[in-house]
């Protein structure tokens, strides 16, 4: 177990390894870096100067190492945009990126549970195959273009809820939330929805197969000939079993979700991380796209690495051959 | 020889059984149908169209975001509106398609080749190859898509061939994936066995025996991978990162239509919307049913 643990945490320092200099090709290498990384405002002298601080006349391997030693220490440049560290720039916008993902976590699981495990109890009724139907929808409907509909429908024609924002937040372990008040729960209601969708109905398709596949097993038979009532086995003994599925899929879909979350925050204006990666490609605010890209594959080794050891304590096959190999 | 005429018994080639087959569900001809008329739609749609929505001698900014059904100035009646610019949106959509579905295709079949080679590669040669190539793929497909697609056009800015680019480095790990699989199966059949008794060179061996049987799988993803295309392209034009506004897509056309949602003027961002939903679906449709037709544990 050690061995292995070892083993894949030398991997995960690899990719970290090969991401960054992937990065900082992609940064220092394809573009003009000078065009990159100081203000295009400057004038000829401050550009020299810059350029001597910044240690670009130095060889490449020279600039990668002093890159590494900065992000080591958290110094990942400074935005254009906002003039303050691109790192901090990022932190303060996760929370709000962190709260749309987890909501629409939420949904899925609380909108896709139910559905599916109608559609998997009464396969084929019309109303199951309606659900059905839906969930190929939720599958094919491109994600933003739902959103601009919802708010249309939602925003501009009812006019029941906002459009874009987070609405009114309230501090809860020193950060702001929206969920905790009235207006940023209506603020929340329809990007989370929309970010939910897909999830919806990967949730409705797990729980259906699971539940068809679970009604032809011998507990479940058991416990209808110990003459338990329709609702106790389904809820009990049907749920349980299927959850474990369903809820690790919803977990491992997270960092997908906050990854997608690029376009249900465009769409709603919502000022999370991934509004902040769009604005600062669009004004080609590098430092903070190089500090993002870095921060999200740092992020995605870890979801990986996670999952992989959660894995291998629950999974006894895994197990094995990570002794064997 | 015999020399009568009668007409040659039906002959039941692995074509026509595969036809017959697929035409049993009526839905997914019913897709392949429509897929079809869409792609002639965007194939003629210099001569369908009653206006080029991209010639400014054509377009009338006084036509200017009419609602669906009007009456424009040329002579012709606006079935699905007209944007901020008097165009005919039917035009703009039909337009669109060409670059969507030109993006889609093109960047599937790119990465079905990059990534057929790869997987055939890795399943033919094995060992180090095999497991260098196969790490590539896992850490291809740990990192979300649209998150891949995203850098590469952050770096390297906007452009069809770019947008191409992104899409096929996304992409190829599911070929490559699907390729070896099928693969590592067919290289220890007799014939492959036979083909090496021969001392055919190994490339022969690789695409002129190994390849097409290794194909129905690939045709699945391959189906399935110009939707997701289409429609990851879509989102990325709509991020502002995908095509360039001269060569608008439908995502782009949804784009444009945003800002004037919030005032009622819905159909800019519908109908493209609806053109996109339709053609998505439609390919989804076929490749649904090809996957039962041409999966073998299913045949009967």
């Amino acid at each position: 177990m050690t061995v292995y643990l070892l083993r894949r945490l030398f991997q995960a320092f690899g990719v970290v390894v090969a991401m960054s200099v992937l990065v900082f090709v992609g940064v220092y290498g394809i573009g003009n870096p000078v065009d990159i990384l100081i203000s295009p405002d400057a004038d000829q002298m401050e550009r020299e100067r810059a350029i001597r601080a910044l240690g670009l006349d130095r060889p490449l391997w020279e600039q990668y190492v002093w890159f590494v030693a900065n992000a080591l220490q958290g110094d990942l440049g400074r935005s254009f945009a906002y003039n303050e560290p691109a790192l901090q720039l990022i932190l303060q916008r996760m929370p709000a990126t962190l709260e749309l993902a987890f909501a629409a976590m939420i949904l899925a699981v609380a909108i896709g549970l139910p559905l599916g495990l109608y559609a998997g109890l009464h396969p084929h009724s019309p109303a199951s195959k309606a659900i059905m139907a839906g969930s190929i929808l939720g599958f094919s409907l491109p994600t933003f273009w739902v959103g601009l509909m919802l708010i249309m429908l939602f925003a501009v024609h009812l006019g029941w809820l906002p459009s874009n924002g987070r609405g009114a937040t309230a501090e809860f372990l020193g950060v702001q939330w929206s969920f905790l008040t009235a207006n940023g729960l209506a603020h929340l209601a329809m990007p989370a929805f929309n970010l939910a969708l897909f999830k919806i109905s990967l949730v409705i398709r797990l729980t259906r197969a699971g539940v068809r596949e679970a009604m032809l097993m011998d507990y479940v038979k058991f416990a209808r000939a110990k003459g338990l009532s329709p609702r106790r086995v389904t809820f009990v003994h049907v749920l349980k079993n299927i959850l474990i599925p369903v809820v690790t899929v919803t977990g491992l879909e997270l960092g997908g979700t906050i990854a997608f979350s690029v376009v249900t925050e465009t769409v709603f204006s919502w000022p999370g991380m991934g509004k902040l990666i769009i604005d600062s490609i669009n004004r080609l605010d590098r430092p903070v796209m190089v500090a993002y890209l870095m921060i999200i594959v740092l992020m995605f080794v870890v979801i990986n690495l996670l999952v992989d050891i959660l894995y291998t304590v629950l999974d006894p096959r895994v197990r094995i051959e990570g002794k064997a190999a | 020889m015999s020399t009568t005429t009668a007409p040659p018994p039906r002959v039941e080639t692995p074509l026509r059984r595969f036809a017959a087959e697929f035409a049993e569900s009526r839905i997914a001809v019913g897709g392949l149908v429509v897929f079809v008329l869409i792609a002639l739609g965007a194939l003629f749609a210099p001569w369908i169209t009653p206006q080029n929505p991209y010639d400014l001698m054509q377009i009338d900014i006084m036509d200017g975001r009419q609602p669906p059904g009007t009456s424009g100035g040329a002579g012709f009646t606006f079935w699905l509106g007209t944007d901020d610019q008097g165009r005919d949106m039917f035009s703009a959509i039909l337009y669109g398609l060409r670059i969507s579905l030109l993006v889609g295709a093109g960047s599937a079949l790119i990465a079905a080749m990059v990534g057929a080679s790869l997987g055939l590669i890795a399943a033919y040669a094995g060992g180090r190859t095999d497991s260098a190539i196969m790490r590539l793929v896992d850490l291809q497909l740990s990192f979300p898509a649209i998150l891949v697609a995203l850098m590469i056009l952050a770096f390297l800015g906007k452009g069809i061939l770019n947008v191409v680019l992104a899409l096929v480095i996304v992409e190829w790990a599911y070929y490559a994936r699907t390729v070896r699989g099928s693969a590592l199966v067919e290289r220890r059949r007799e014939y492959i066995e036979a083909a090496h008794c021969l001392a055919l060179p190994t490339h022969r061996i690789l695409f002129r025996h190994l390849l097409p049987n290794c194909l129905p799988p690939l045709i699945v993803v391959a189906t399935m991978q110009v939707a997701r295309a289409i429609a990851l392209e879509a989102t990325l034009s709509f991020l502002g990162l995908g095509v360039p506004i001269t060569e608008p897509s439908l995502g782009l056309l949804i784009a444009n239509g945003y800002q004037y949602m919030l005032s009622g003027h819905y159909w800019i961002s519908f109908y493209p919307g609806i053109a996109l939903l339709i053609t998505i679906v439609s390919i989804n449709l076929v490749g649904d049913h090809l996957r039962d037709v041409l999966n073998p544990r299913l045949k009967r």
